[in-house]
């Protein structure tokens, strides 16, 4: 019982009796579900055997992992000398990787947090997942700070203020490196907890459905006794909104962090103050590719297709060409400026990087980055799968450049020209960046077959704004 | 607290029809003890009467906390436990102070909202809901009226339920 906004607005005196339909605004649940529907479609995976393309991703997964987790051994065993990095490149692949994928994990977050903020509800087919994303994301970025510890078992007296034995010589609160650790593990958490608040009812919902004591039991326990009452859920909603608007300013706040790990150092191209909101940026548009190249599987593999719908495609291809956009405007501005200061140093860095020795990784950075996303301005491409599929990739692969370009050829090229160097990665730099792939594929690939990929109780809310209409 | 055993329920599909039964239901004198749905539905709230929550509060007192632990965390340790030098600047400098002083603020007001509201609404890990109705999860919209509670006969109020354009409406027992 929808009634078209027409009517509304045409008689003013009449409170609606059932929600307001706009006839402007594309579905965003198709193919007539209903309530019971969207219960059915998304438990079938939960519930089901594993499919044979699942089996066949998970193997490759758990190899990735396996041949990554030999390298994470050696790194640990011979120290992090099989790296290599030398005097001059102290930083290279390992904070590169750092950086991508926690820019990679700050597309859940803002899905969840800032998308609802607004009010956007095509959020909701899509936030369970990039949320796992992000989680998944940033447990790998973890990873590398880590092992670049070398013994990484002494790691928490050297990043958290503890008291220890050096009487108490306590961390550096002035340093970037340690507002990440702050940053980061404030993220996770909060994301975690947001995460799961969202999962309980629908664990709920598997809970009793289930037909076997395992699953009665584990989803029991994880459901955490949910019965659905208007009380919790209006507690529930309030406590949404908080976790929102306490998750958009820490969103921003990460990677501005990171930023700061370069920005605050006197490095030719990395002292810029345009780093923040150029990371920011950045680290939205990686994460919405990462979640594009997830969803467009997933929603095939799961048949997804009247949840995770065109119109859903085709509005984070939109945000892909704000922020790459964004990015590209502040590549071209850092080459402004570093002309406009008249320093040197600083006009060198950036020549160094388009012309220099690495300019190879300049120009993957530049057409990955700047040129794939504006392919996007043509609907029939924002609304392509295989072309957005493509092209998802290919910013995820600039963007591992963007962080590459700006850590190794600020890096190479050092103050003085006898120790300039090149950096070339063994294979325990690339071993140890397989398995955090590994680890993120397993982890997902467990998620989707064992969590509901869509957050039911959301997308069940707006069945009769947004589905039933459809029937008619 | 002793549970209370028997009640009748209101299965409503929809949930702009739950809304005005609620008014209904409530109008003609009947206590609704609670209502269960598979989602959210706005304006429940006020349909059954429910004061605004003060879980806000709780994230902002938190969040207070939050801060003035981080302050005193950095100013007493790099301020007097161990003072360094670093980059000239002075032991006790703000400005640097302020991204832990505000993830911490962040961290403390998340996990203290979210705490709370385990709490108030006792949800833990293990529980043993006690369902009215396993569809909830699902797709239906329950309305619980406890007998106990209510002078109309039961009778009674399975007529006024069914008249608000109830699905269904059920007696449930609970043994325990």
């Amino acid at each position: 019982m929808s009634i078209p906004i027409d009517d509304i607005l045409v008689n003013k005196d009449h409170a609606p009796s059932g929600p307001v339909v706009s006839s402007l605004r594309e579905p965003l649940v198709t193919g007539g579900k209903t309530v019971h529907d969207v219960t059915e479609d998304i438990c079938r995976q939960v519930e089901g055997k594993p499919t044979t393309t699942w089996m066949l991703g998970m193997a490759i997964s758990l190899a990735t992992l396996a041949v990554g987790a030999y390298c994470v051994f050696i790194l640990v065993w011979e120290g992090i000398g099989v790296w290599g990095l030398n005097k001059t490149v102290g930083w290279a692949w390992d904070i590169t990787n750092f950086v991508w994928w926690v820019g990679i994990g700050h597309a859940g977050t803002l899905i969840s947090a800032i998308l609802l903020l607004f009010r956007q509800k095509w959020r909701m087919s899509i936030n369970r997942a990039a949320e796992a994303m992000t989680i998944f994301a940033v447990i790998c970025a973890a990873c590398f700070p880590g092992l670049h510890m070398g013994r990484l078992w002494l790691g928490f007296y050297w990043a958290l203020p503890l008291p220890n034995t050096f009487g108490s010589l306590w961390v550096n609160f002035n340093s970037p490196l340690l507002w990440d650790v702050f940053a980061i593990s404030t993220y996770f958490t909060v994301s975690l907890v947001f995460w799961y608040i969202g999962l309980i009812p629908d664990f709920a919902s598997i809970r009793d459905r289930a037909k076997n004591n395992i699953s009665k039991a584990v989803y029991g326990a994880l459901s955490f006794g949910w019965d659905g009452a208007a009380k919790t859920w209006m507690r529930y909603e309030s406590v949404a909104l908080i976790l929102a608007g306490l998750a958009t300013p820490l969103v921003l706040s990460v990677h501005t962090i990171v930023s700061f790990d370069f920005a605050t150092s006197v490095i030719p191209g990395w002292h810029t103050t345009i780093f923040p909101p150029y990371f920011v940026a950045g680290a939205i548009f990686s994460g919405f590719a990462m979640v594009l190249t997830l969803m467009l599987i997933t929603r095939k593999t799961f048949k997804l297709e009247d949840y995770i719908t065109i119109n859903h495609i085709e509005m984070m291809n939109i945000i892909i060409i704000v922020t790459g956009s964004i990015v590209g405007i502040a590549y071209i501005t850092e080459f402004f400026i570093a002309w406009y200061s008249g320093v040197d140093a600083e006009q060198y860095a950036f020549l160094n990087r388009m012309t220099g020795p690495y300019w190879w990784a300049y120009w993957t950075m530049m057409t990955c980055n700047v040129i794939s996303p504006q392919l996007f301005w043509f609907k029939k491409i924002r609304t392509n799968i295989a072309a957005t599929f493509i092209l998802s990739i290919i910013v995820n692969i600039g963007m591992w450049f963007e962080r590459f370009v700006i850590i190794v050829t600020s890096l190479h090229r050092d103050y003085l020209p006898s120790s300039w160097a090149m950096f070339y990665p063994t294979i325990y730099d690339v071993g140890v960046y397989l398995f955090t792939f590994g680890l993120f594929f397993t982890a997902f690939l467990l998620f989707a077959k064992f969590f509901p990929v869509i957050n039911m109780a959301e997308v069940k809310s707006i069945i009769k704004s947004s589905s039933l209409k459809q029937k008619k | 607290m002793e549970k209370n055993k028997h009640y009748v329920l209101g299965v409503y599909d929809d949930e702009d029809v739950l809304l005005s039964a609620i008014e209904k239901v409530r109008d003609s004198g009947v206590k609704i003890q609670e209502v269960y749905s598979p989602f959210p539905v706005h304006g429940i709230d006020d349909a059954l009467g429910y004061k605004k929550t003060r879980l806000p509060i709780a994230a902002f007192l938190f969040g207070l906390l939050g801060t003035s632990l981080a302050l005193i965390m950095q100013v007493s340790m790099l301020g007097f436990d161990w003072p360094m030098i670093i980059g000239g600047k002075d032991f006790v400098a703000l400005p640097p102070f302020v991204p832990v002083t505000f993830e911490l603020t962040v961290l403390l007001a998340a996990l203290g909202m979210v705490g709370t509201f385990m709490i108030v609404s006792d949800l833990k890990p293990y529980k043993k809901p006690r369902l009215m109705d396993i569809r909830i999860t699902d797709d239906k919209h329950v309305m619980a009226i406890d007998l106990a509670g209510n002078t109309l006969a039961k009778e009674d109020i399975k007529k006024i339920v069914n008249a608000t354009g109830a699905n269904e409406v059920n007696d449930k027992d609970f043994e325990d």
